[in-house]
């Protein structure tokens, strides 16, 4: 244990000494204050001008009309990039829940304390470390130089972000499981893989919920990843396997780098879209973590 | 001692149901597939990258690491300036972050009453829900021009004082700079430093914090008296994990480092950086050039991969002492 210093004398009389202590404690209580506010005001200006100049081009035909092919022109919409990101983000869900899931369950269910599993959770943990970039360039390597660049490159190098962290929560989540449980659906003759599917997930299913739609928010706000899996269009690509295709992300970096207001504005336009899309699934996942540790409580 | 008991329990007797024990070796070993393909992955990450890096690598030799000389016409391809730029613009993220992060940190575990700490909790992670292009685009059009005009008043202030004078200091003063960059990645990083070091604060033994209460301590005094020494480990982890994040970031860094390659200490200076270069260059390369931008991605993959094993290193250590002190 750890020695605890505290000066020796403590008098009920406010001596020099005890008022320079009162001091000290008062300020570094208002320093942490202060760190809380700081950190509190970029996000509100962040928040603040995403909303306020992306409403100046929010229309519905904004979110559904193409994206100018000159791109210092005004006026236009983000329909191709709004597709593209929920088609992207979409494909990426469908690979890496299951296959992260599946993970969660083998390092809980089955790994536990074993060496391999212990691996395979160091390394899951390091991959969440893994610099999004870098995705962007493996899939690069492995995918796009022998197919050719499309969604579902994108998709690929999004779906290795979510793994690790899919796999994570739901270990998690599963730790979470009581293990009476288990031991009474095994009394009722239920085996390994029944127990688990039947029984465990379903009682670790709104924790695995939550942090899945938790990652998925994550994966459609990357840019990194995409820039040279789907490079870029300006209409509207639904086939995620065949030629370019475009997200909110990128069209932001794009039109970021502009000097002309139009594609700033539609820069803005898509920042305040593509924050919608994050917030409608975070708020969602906290809803539902919410609801279930009120009744995990109860 | 959990995962003992559960695992000696579900042994049949006799094995009456042979379909079932089919589905149940189909299931593990799926689950296994799913586990493994981390392993594979990171694998492949390496092989692939470093294999289509390699031109560059061997074309370049050790320069590619020590000149910064980067000259795309004569084919000179030197990174030294860019991971220059990344090592100090991380190092100004870590010196802004993570006084504020340990504050934040603080703030949620020993003064915010126990009701409100949800709130302000979630008030953090929705920093960490902002998307990075977002943080650039804000950095772009808003930070970067809104700074300029404060980095001059900073540089006219502290001119000719040594040191100070020449970091506060740009040649021309830009608002798309090294140290805004280092700004936007605080802003960025705090989150993860601040969650990481939280959750060690929120391991210290009740009983040392009021014992120290007891005898006489100030908040203060208890928090350098007891929460810090007990949280060392759980800090330096943080931090890491906050470097680790600071150099791999990409979007937000390419868009307000200003994208001039230079080694300069002056920080008002446009720079540029590892990842930056990639995101912003990658598209128009063709040949050695492409090798040479995914041979720096390589170099990042490496130094975060060191970076985040040493920070969970750390973290499982110190997990391990605390489980066997509380057992």
């Amino acid at each position: 244990m750890s020695a605890v210093t505290v000066p020796a004398r403590s008098s009920l009389t406010r001596s020099s000494a005890s008022r320079r202590r009162h001091a000290a404690n008062h300020l570094a209580l208002a320093l942490m204050v202060v760190a809380f506010i700081v950190t509190v005001i970029p996000l509100a200006l962040i928040l603040g001008y995403v909303v306020v100049r992306g409403m100046r081009v929010m229309s519905w035909s904004f979110l559904t009309s193409d994206i100018p092919i000159v791109s210092r022109a005004p006026g236009g919409g983000m329909g191709p990039a709004v597709v593209g990101t929920l088609l992207i983000t979409g494909a990426a869900a469908l690979m890496a829940v299951p296959l992260g899931v599946l993970g969660g369950i083998y390092l809980h269910e089955y790994g536990g304390p074993t060496t391999r599993a212990r691996v395979i959770r160091f390394l899951a943990e390091v991959m969440t470390g893994v610099p999004s970039i870098v995705m962007g360039l493996f899939i690069y390597t492995t995918w796009v130089l022998a197919f050719g660049v499309s969604g579902f490159a994108g998709a690929l190098a999004l779906a290795c972000l979510m793994l690790p962290v899919i796999i994570r929560t739901t270990e998690e989540m599963l730790r979470l499981v009581p293990l009476d449980q288990r031991q009474s659906a095994y009394a009722l003759g239920g085996r390994r893989a029944g127990t688990i599917v039947r029984v465990v997930l379903p009682a670790a299913a709104p924790g695995i919920i939550s942090g899945v739609l938790l990652a998925i928010a994550r994966a459609a706000g990357e840019t990194a990843p995409l820039l040279f899996t789907i490079l870029t269009v300006n209409t509207v690509n639904t086939d995620l396997f065949n030629g370019a295709n475009t997200a909110l992300s990128v069209q932001i970096f794009r039109n970021a780098q502009q000097v002309f207001p139009g594609p700033q504005e539609r820069a803005w336009g898509a920042a305040l879209t593509l924050i919608g899309i994050v917030v409608v699934f975070t708020v969602i996942a906290r809803a539902i973590s919410a609801v279930f540790s009120r009744k995990h409580h109860a | 001692m959990l995962e003992l008991t559960e695992r000696t329990a579900p042994e049949p007797l006799g094995g009456h149901r042979p379909p079932g024990r089919i589905v149940d070796r189909t299931f593990r070993a799926l689950a296994a597939t799913g586990g493994a393909l981390v392993l594979v992955i990171l694998a492949a990450i390496l092989v692939t990258t470093t294999r289509n890096a390699w031109p560059a690598f061997a074309d370049q030799g050790l320069t590619f690491f020590t000149s910064s000389t980067w000259d795309v016409v004569q084919g000179t391809f030197g990174t030294l300036a860019f991971s220059y730029g990344t090592l100090v613009i991380s190092v100004i993220a870590l010196l802004i972050a993570v006084p504020v992060s340990l504050g934040v940190a603080l703030f949620v575990t020993e003064l915010v009453p126990v009701r409100a700490r949800r709130a302000v909790v979630f008030v953090i992670d929705l920093l960490a829900a902002i998307p990075s292009v977002v943080f650039g685009l804000w950095g772009i059009l808003v930070l970067a021009p809104a700074l300029t005009g404060t980095y001059t008043s900073v540089a006219d202030a502290v001119d000719g004082v040594p040191l100070l004078g020449t970091l506060l200091s740009g040649d021309p003063i830009s608002g798309r700079s090294f140290f805004t960059a280092g700004l936007i990645l605080a802003i960025m990083i705090t989150p993860i430093v601040t969650s990481v070091t939280r959750e060690t604060f929120a391991t210290v033994p009740r009983a040392q914090k009021d014992g120290a209460l007891a005898l006489g301590a100030t908040r203060w005094e208890m928090i350098r008296g007891a929460v810090f020494p007990h949280s060392r480990s759980g800090i330096v982890a943080g931090v890491l994990l906050g470097f680790g994040r600071a150099i791999g970031e990409t979007i937000a860094v390419a868009l307000v480092i200003g994208s001039s390659p230079q080694i300069t200490a002056r920080l008002f200076n446009s720079g540029d950086a590892l990842s930056a270069v990639i995101a912003n260059q990658f598209g128009e390369s063709t040949g050695t050039y492409q090798a040479a931008l995914i041979g720096m991605g390589v170099l990042l993959f490496a130094l975060t991969l060191v970076i985040s094993m040493i920070a969970r290193g750390v973290i499982h250590r110190a997990e391990r002492r605390i489980g066997s002190a509380s057992a």
